[in-house]
């Protein structure tokens, strides 16, 4: 029995005289023990799927189930027993860092004893602070905070709702090697995040845009679905290389990265000999053309427009 | 040919009380740059961008901007910059035309030239004929370009960007970036703080700042090789591991 | 059972960890009792008038003396013609003015009767009514002297006392709707708001994520307040009894238990608002137009609602302050007991019965 099974959720929602689709028949399947990513900018339907499968909101249509209970009929044995971190860390702000804690345990009918080696690794970080005020705390130790609030019940399944947005570089680095250790103790983890980077944290990710899956894989499978070569160019006036890489017929897509374009043509002909062409027709200098491999952040891009 | 200095700042420093925020920062930067600035918050981007916008008085050091120097002629500089950050945002219940015509008005554009910044807008923005949807109604993607397009309407000589893109699509946000690289074909200067790392790779040169100080400042390039890393995101991980000021 | 005691203590600790409204929540009581037992009062006392007296006799000396003597009125001036009586009234100087006539005893005691004018400025109409009352009142006693135990045909006499208030002091109707006021205010908008600041903040989705009944959150949330309440209630009788001299006639028992009761139907109202309001500032809106302001207006003790159209007299049969009023006023002032107010206790509870039943079954298990 997988711990979470998803069936053609569609979810709809009305504003004003409007209707939003906010997931257009999503299915996907996660394994027990499994870190799973749902990648989706804002508006992908990340937060509605997390809603529906913490039993929070009913889904239009579509079957879902947590550890083989439904999501509608059996919601309050889902609720006694996974752990939910909704978006912007619900803590309680005016209650202290230990207090915040007790709480959490004690009306999941534990107590902070219990499953303390469970937590222990993140605690240990924020329990020189376990007196101060939830609000006063840094971003990185709130959501430090809310994850052992999630945790300290010991959930079969956790449900973590973009927890690395609006937090440092550094925090969101060290919360993924907490929840990398947490899979040792075979904790279904479903986490969402705008992240296209965190993608390749995690055992499996299904890529979400606009209501749709666009993809279910591993990583590295995301990447292989990738069919045609990547080229990486670079060159003295980036814009202006762009636009003319653009502007030429035999190019698909050409998408500023940083200090590189990324290019992929629309046959399989030699790119770099076609973006040689481009560069001695605008007479750039200091051109650099490679070949790469694919990013997540490029699959995306190539399946959004599909 | 050296290039026009559209920001000097030497040893510019803000105290508050026995707080340093900004601890002495020294840079330049050139007409028509992608500049950005980076660090986690609480390491004092935001201090130093509001004494270089004008809005905070340091408490020593110099520094001008668009020529002006931030101590005395404080109330000049708005008038020669572009403002845009998440946080601030359209007015949303105005529609599209009136918000440009509010931010024209403010910066002094006559009517005629509202009437034809209005135009080249909506043309370059693909939003011919919606001049009158409410801003409400416009995906994020989109009211993040407006913004955008609407912080410079005046032809600035400089537009602070405080971390302006928020969790949009990829594609969007490269579209976004795309008018960056615009503005500043036009010899328009950028500078711009954001906490995605991979955008600190469309920057001419970046600084990062720990601490109130400056411990980087050079182009991604450069940085990626002397932190021995392919990606921004090594070389900032290894600079604020070293931070003392837990910061958010 | 552990569930239910940690949640009251973290709602104990939320109200305590925010002083300033705790400071409100305790004071305002206090502040109400006095401003309304000192400063406000539907008494008049001190008002101010003006004599014009054309006879200058034993009579009307006497009469001026009585009346100028009373605590009602402050004599602040003499005046000697009907004009400057007008004048005076203009400036807004005094409220009534006493005119005597020429041979004012000399027509008393040989014509057998004579007239005295008074004057008042009626802008204020009930003002008017009271102040002639009393100078009438005055007049009427002295004549009593000039007749002293003669049996004249045909005489009625009014004797009027006033019962339980004979000093008429208007702290006695404040107390028993500040009690009201006091109550509805800690009891409904403070639990609605604690109740809906748990979904702004977005720690709603949690706990309804949880073991927890969402019937126990209700309650939870309610207890602290309870508390509060009772201290509030303590409060205002200690200082009616011992500063405003309001006495505490019947049971005081019963007054805790009605008190009690009472405190436990606003708590309803109180969650009733906020299964529908979404963030504080309605909850709070909502709270002061639909409690505070009916109870202000229809619980009786500002405006009685006798001299109501009967339309809003049957509205004000909905507003469960005007029963508690009664009751209140029933047992503290009066002296009742239970057989007195049973009927009022009954719609109390079968009130709260209820709204707790509407609001619970209403209460929102899911976010939409």
């Amino acid at each position: 029995m997988q711990p979470i099974v998803v069936d053609n959720i569609v979810m709809k929602y009305r504003v004003k005289k409007t209707v939003v689709d906010a997931l257009k028949g999503i299915s996907f399947s996660v394994d027990k023990g499994e870190i799973f990513g749902i990648i989706g900018p804002d508006g992908a339907g990340k937060t509605s799927l997390f809603r529906i499968l913490t039993t929070l909101l009913l889904a239009e249509s579509g079957e879902a189930s947590v550890d083989g209970f439904d999501v509608v009929k059996d919601f309050i044995d889902i609720r006694n027993r996974v752990g939910y971190m909704p978006g912007r860390f619900s803590l309680y702000q005016d209650l202290s860092v230990q207090e915040n804690l007790e709480f959490f345990a004690t009306i999941f009918n534990t107590s902070i004893e219990e499953n303390y080696d469970l937590v222990k690794d993140i605690y240990i970080q924020i329990e020189p602070f376990k007196t101060r005020r939830a609000g006063q705390l840094s971003g990185g130790m709130k959501q430090k905070l809310a994850l052992c609030c999630a945790l300290i019940h010991k959930p079969s399944v956790l449900f973590l709702d973009e927890p690395t947005t609006g937090v440092d570089a550094v925090s969101r680095k060290e919360f993924w090697e907490m929840l990398h250790r947490l899979k040792e103790q075979e904790i279904t983890i479903l986490v969402s995040t705008p992240y296209m980077d965190e993608a390749s944290l995690c055992d499996r990710v299904a890529l979400l845009q606009k209501g749709e899956i666009l993809s279910v894989n591993t990583p590295k499978g995301i990447i292989s679905e990738f069919k045609k070569p990547l080229w990486a160019v670079k060159a003295n006036d980036m814009f202006r290389l762009m636009n003319a890489i653009k502007e030429d017929p035999s190019v698909e897509s050409c998408y500023p990265f940083g200090q590189h374009h990324h290019v992929v043509f629309k046959s399989a002909e030699n790119g770099k000999e076609k973006l040689g062409q481009i560069a001695q027709k605008g007479n750039f200098s200091q051109v650099e053309i490679t070949s790469i491999e694919p990013n997540i952040e490029d699959c995306f891009m190539a399946l959004m427009k599909e | 040919m050296e290039k026009e200095k559209v920001i000097t700042a030497k040893e510019l420093t803000k105290r508050f009380g026995d707080f340093t925020a900004v601890d002495k920062i020294t840079f330049d930067v050139e007409k028509g740059e992608i500049f950005g600035f980076l660090g986690a918050n609480g390491a004092g981007k935001t201090t130093a961008m509001r004494m270089l916008c004008g809005l905070s008085l340091p408490t020593s050091g110099t520094a001008t901007v668009a020529g002006l120097d931030v101590y005395k002629q404080n109330e000049l500089i708005k008038k020669r910059i572009g403002y845009m950050s998440q946080k601030f945002s359209l007015y949303e219940d105005l529609t599209i035309r009136e918000n440009i015509r509010f931010y024209a008005g403010i910066y002094g554009l006559r009517d005629d030239k509202i009437k034809e910044k209005t135009n080249i807008l909506l043309k370059q923005l693909n939003l011919e004929g919606q001049e009158k949807t409410l801003v409400r109604d416009l995906p994020l993607g989109w009211k993040q370009k407006l913004s955008f397009s609407i912080a410079i309407v005046h032809d600035p000589a400089i537009v602070f960007l405080d971390e302006p893109t928020g969790g949009v699509d990829p594609i969007t946000r490269r579209e976004f970036w795309s008018l960056i690289y615009e503005a500043s074909a036009k010899g328009i200067t950028v500078f711009v703080t954001t906490h995605y790392m991979d955008e600190a790779e469309y920057c001419n040169r970046v600084t990062i700042m720990v601490d109130g100080r400056i411990d980087a400042l050079d182009s991604p390039a450069n940085l990626m090789k002397e932190y021995d890393t392919t990606s921004m995101d090594g070389v900032f991980l290894q600079l604020a591991r070293k931070a003392v000021r837990k910061g958010d | 059972m552990k569930q239910f005691l940690i949640f009251i203590k973290k709602e104990w600790l939320h109200i305590w960890r925010d002083r300033r409204t705790l400071v409100i929540l305790i004071w305002m009581p206090v502040v109400q009792i006095l401003l309304y037992g000192f400063a406000l009062t539907t008494e008049v006392k001190n008002s101010n008038i003006a004599i014009f007296d054309q006879s200058r006799d034993e009579a009307t000396t006497t009469i001026s003396d009585e009346i100028a003597a009373s605590r009602y009125f402050s004599l602040v001036q003499n005046v000697y013609s009907y004009n400057e009586i007008g004048e005076t009234f203009r400036k807004g100087k005094i409220r009534m003015a006493v005119v005597f006539p020429r041979n004012f005893r000399y027509d008393l005691l040989h014509a057998n009767h004579a007239q005295i004018q008074l004057i008042a400025d009626a802008s204020d109409p009930n003002t008017a009514n009271t102040l002639t009352n009393y100078a009438t009142s005055i007049i009427n006693d002295y004549q009593q002297t000039l007749n002293p135990g003669e049996d004249q045909p045909y005489t009625i006499n009014t004797q009027t006392r006033m019962l339980y208030n004979p000093e008429l002091k208007g702290a006695y109707s404040f107390v028993p709707g500040v009690m009201a006021l006091v109550l509805m205010l800690v009891c409904a908008m403070m639990t609605s708001i604690a109740i809906v600041k748990e979904k702004e903040e977005g720690t709603m989705e949690i706990l309804l994520v949880s073991p927890v009944k969402p019937f126990l959150i209700i309650i939870a949330k309610t207890i602290p307040y309870l508390f509060v309440s009772m201290l509030n209630v303590a409060c205002i009788l200690l200082l009616s009894v011992f500063v405003l001299d309001v006495p505490l006639v019947g049971s005081l028992w019963l007054l805790i238990a009605e008190s009690t009761l009472f405190t436990i139907t606003s708590l309803s109202l109180g969650i009733l608002i906020s299964n529908g309001a979404k963030t504080q500032r309605a909850a709070q809106l909502a709270s002061m137009m639909s409690l505070f302001l009916p109870t202000l207006l229809f619980s009786g003790f500002l405006f009685p609602v006798e001299n109501m159209p009967v339309s809003l007299q049957v509205i004000s049969n909905i507003v469960p302050a005007k029963w508690f009023y009664i009751i209140v006023k029933n047992i503290m002032i009066k002296g009742l007991g239970f057989s007195y107010v049973w009927k009022e206790t009954l719609v109390l509870v079968g009130m709260t019965v209820l709204l707790l039943g509407i609001s619970v079954k209403n209460f929102k298990i899911r976010l939409a």
